[in-house]
């Protein structure tokens, strides 16, 4: 029987073809060149151009290989909100890799790929293409978070993520099967459409159910979270920028377009949007909460992220274009303060460790003024201070939330945002009301020249990253004009 | 009768399932868990052949009857994990609780298969349809031509894991050979 190949359109796909396609690159020349900075830099320069190819192909919308993905606004802002993660985590992970003798070109194939199967769960209107899109992008991760062999926190970080993280799949396809079961199709307009139709089935609402539950394991929301913080901590500072940011944002893209064009004109909409203010509530607290006591700035910010996840569950719980918008806004701004804060983590991490604690900021203002302005900037502005740009992230959520008749679940997010200030501005206060040689004791019994201030290694790919990150925290908070309106313009296709 | 012998058949292979899957939990030698799980999948398989689907029961067998079993017992010899394993006090509250929880899943969803609640969407491909063309030809012109992009990134997925592989090896010889002189093996 003769295979008719149905017309396919490749450019719908372009952005994440071509970041596969420069992570085969990077494996290619990887067995030619020694210098293993140069692949990092070929990796730039594929995520630059699938950047520019996601903004010139523009909001219309084109569904691709017989409606399994789409191209339409949404994935590709979602597009843009990866590939800028995925470069200022190149660009950190040029010198990190470096200065711990882990530069591989492994690596940057791997970042190439996760960030690949990130923009496919944007992108995808199947739910198997969401899944294999999860499993592209979170196997990349599982190696990326052990690729620090010096370390055992960093195997440990591995194998927890590689467990909980396949466990959280398991969740995924068996709420994928159940739903699958009942609207018979895993094409999420599809199951729109059966669902609207006045059609119910109690197969559908526990298929929904642990489809939820698979997704707030990988945005880390409570009480799936145990794995994040022990994961964050272990892993290569420069993967736990990237994961920190991508694999959350990617868990929201996907879990956003299930839940809209799925389950959104369904019998169950109102069960979603009050599972997700539930989750958004635990998360925003006990993430505040378990950052409040922490030494470690890396675990530190494990915790903090877990919080965010809870705000950006407020725009989910929404339930409404407008609280889309503002989680669209907000993980763009999210991707610039949290990247830059662990970017400025790892310039002070010193070889031989894996993390930095609170006493390794005392004096910074001191020792490195730009690297302390960077610092507090990323700090006020994932606290939600106004001029910056997570202010503006955090008012669109919960705008969203007041609109829909949720002035309860923006209250708790306010108060949650204040309690944030404390462990924020606690690294704040470290780095400009404390002498560098007040907190020394950790360093006794170290090497003699170990106990100078850590030496802090602000190579140039790095300190481009701190730039980058601080000029679009401060400008994009200036003027959050620009983005708020190509937000608008960005829906769901 | 034809009827009668298929819900007879069904019955009896579901509850050989459902046994072996016990095994599998409850074994406390990690090779029989192993030879349970088998049990599990070949049972499973017969009940593909009952739904029509004699593809997927061949399929069934060749690739998780075969080959991930025989990867288990592949592990499983490496590990020297072969004789009883000390799983002492399952019998607690944590254990209490999660079986309580089953048992009322298992509840809510009998009642929702008995009182004839599920009633969820009908495929259009019936058994005579799929006869026509054949079962292989069927699923080989779905997976070539609606779930083409799927089929091509479970490649790029084998390749992610193929290059883990590759890095995670090669770590181990690294660490060995970077270690610093002097440092306890």
């Amino acid at each position: 029987m003769p295979i008719e190949i149905p017309t396919l359109n490749f450019i719908a796909l372009a952005p994440p073809l071509i970041v596969i396609g420069t992570a085969l690159l990077v494996l290619l020349f990887d067995l030619a060149v020694t210098d293993k900075r140069v692949l990092g830099y070929l990796g730039l320069v594929g995520v630059v151009i699938a950047a520019g190819v996601s903004i010139a192909m523009g909001p219309r919308p084109a569904t691709t290989f017989q409606a399994m993905a789409i191209s339409d606004g949404y994935a590709l802002f979602f597009n843009l909100v990866f590939l800028a993660t995925a470069g200022l985590s190149i660009l950190i992970a040029i010198d990190y890799l470096e200065r711990h003798d882990l530069q591989r070109g492994e690596y940057y194939a791997l970042l190439l790929f996760s960030a690949s199967g990130m923009m496919l769960m944007a992108a995808a209107t199947d739910l198997i293409v969401v899944f294999l899109g999860l499993e592209i992008m979170s196997v990349a991760l599982y190696i990326l978070a052990g690729f620090n062999w010096r370390q055992l926190a960093s195997a440990e970080a591995a194998m927890k993520y590689f467990i909980l993280g396949a466990f959280a799949s398991a969740f995924f396809l068996y709420g994928a099967a159940l739903t699958y079961g009942a609207t018979g199709t895993t094409n999420l307009n599809q199951i729109g459409l059966w669902l609207s139709g006045g059609n119910s089935d109690p197969m559908a609402l526990v298929g929904l159910g642990l489809l939820l539950a698979g997704f707030a394991f990988k945005v880390a929301a409570v009480p799936f979270q145990w794995w994040t913080p022990d994961v964050y901590q272990g892993a290569p500072t420069s993967v736990t920028a990237f994961m920190s940011v991508g694999a959350k944002g990617a868990g929201f893209a996907a879990l956003i377009r299930v839940l809209r064009s799925g389950f959104g004109d369904s019998a169950y909409s109102a069960d979603w949007a009050l599972a997700a203010a539930v989750l958004a509530v635990l998360t925003m607290t006990f993430g505040n909460l378990a950052a409040l006591p922490q030494k470690d700035v890396k675990r530190m910010l494990g915790y903090s992220s877990i919080a965010h996840a809870g705000y950006i569950l407020v725009g989910v719980a929404a339930a409404s274009e407008s609280g889309v918008r503002g989680v669209l806004f907000y993980l763009l701004a999210y991707a610039f303060m949290n990247v830059g804060a662990f970017a400025v983590a790892s310039a002070l991490e010193r070889r031989g460790e894996f993390s930095t604690t609170q006493r390794d900021y005392a004096g910074l203002s001191q020792r490195e003024p730009l690297l302390a302005v960077a610092m507090t900037v990323f700090m006020l502005s994932l606290t939600g201070m106004p001029p910056l740009v997570g202010f503006w992230g955090k008012l669109f959520v919960f705008r969203a939330a007041v609109e829909a008749g949720m002035s309860w679940l923006a209250i708790v997010g306010v108060i949650n945002s204040a309690v944030s200030a404390f462990y924020y501005l606690g690294v704040v206060v470290q780095m400009y009301m404390r002498a560098p040689a007040e907190y020394s004791p950790r360093l006794v019994g170290e090497e003699s020249d170990a106990k100078k201030p850590a030496a802090v290694n602000l190579e140039v790919a790095i300190g481009t990253a701190v730039l980058l990150a601080m000029l679009l925290t401060v400008v994009l908070g200036l003027w959050p004009g620009p983005v708020a309106s190509l937000v608008t313009m960005m829906p769901l296709g | 009768m034809a009827q009668q012998l298929q819900q007879g058949l069904f019955l009896a292979l579901a509850g050989v399932a459902v046994v072996a899957a016990l095994g599998v939990i409850f074994n406390r030698n990690a090779v029989h868990s192993a030879l349970s799980l088998l049990a599990n999948f070949v049972a499973l398989a017969m009940l593909y052949v009952l739904l029509n689907a004699q593809f997927i029961a061949i399929v069934q067998v060749a690739v998780y009857a075969g080959a991930i079993v025989v990867l288990f017992l592949f592990v499983v010899m490496l590990l020297g994990a072969g004789g009883e394993m000390q799983m002492g006090g399952w019998l607690n509250w944590r254990t209490a609780f999660i079986v309580a929880a089953a048992l009322v899943l298992l509840t809510l969803t009998g009642t929702a298969v008995f009182e004839g609640t599920i009633n969820g969407a009908i495929g259009t491909a019936t058994p005579e349809q799929i006869a026509q063309v054949g079962q292989t030809e069927a699923v080989g012109t779905a997976l070539f031509t609606d779930y083409l992009l799927p089929f091509e990134l479970a490649s790029v997925l084998l390749l992610v894991g193929m290059l883990g592989a590759v890095v995670l090896g090669q770590r181990w010889r690294g660490a060995i050979a970077g270690r610093p002189s002097g440092e306890a093996e």
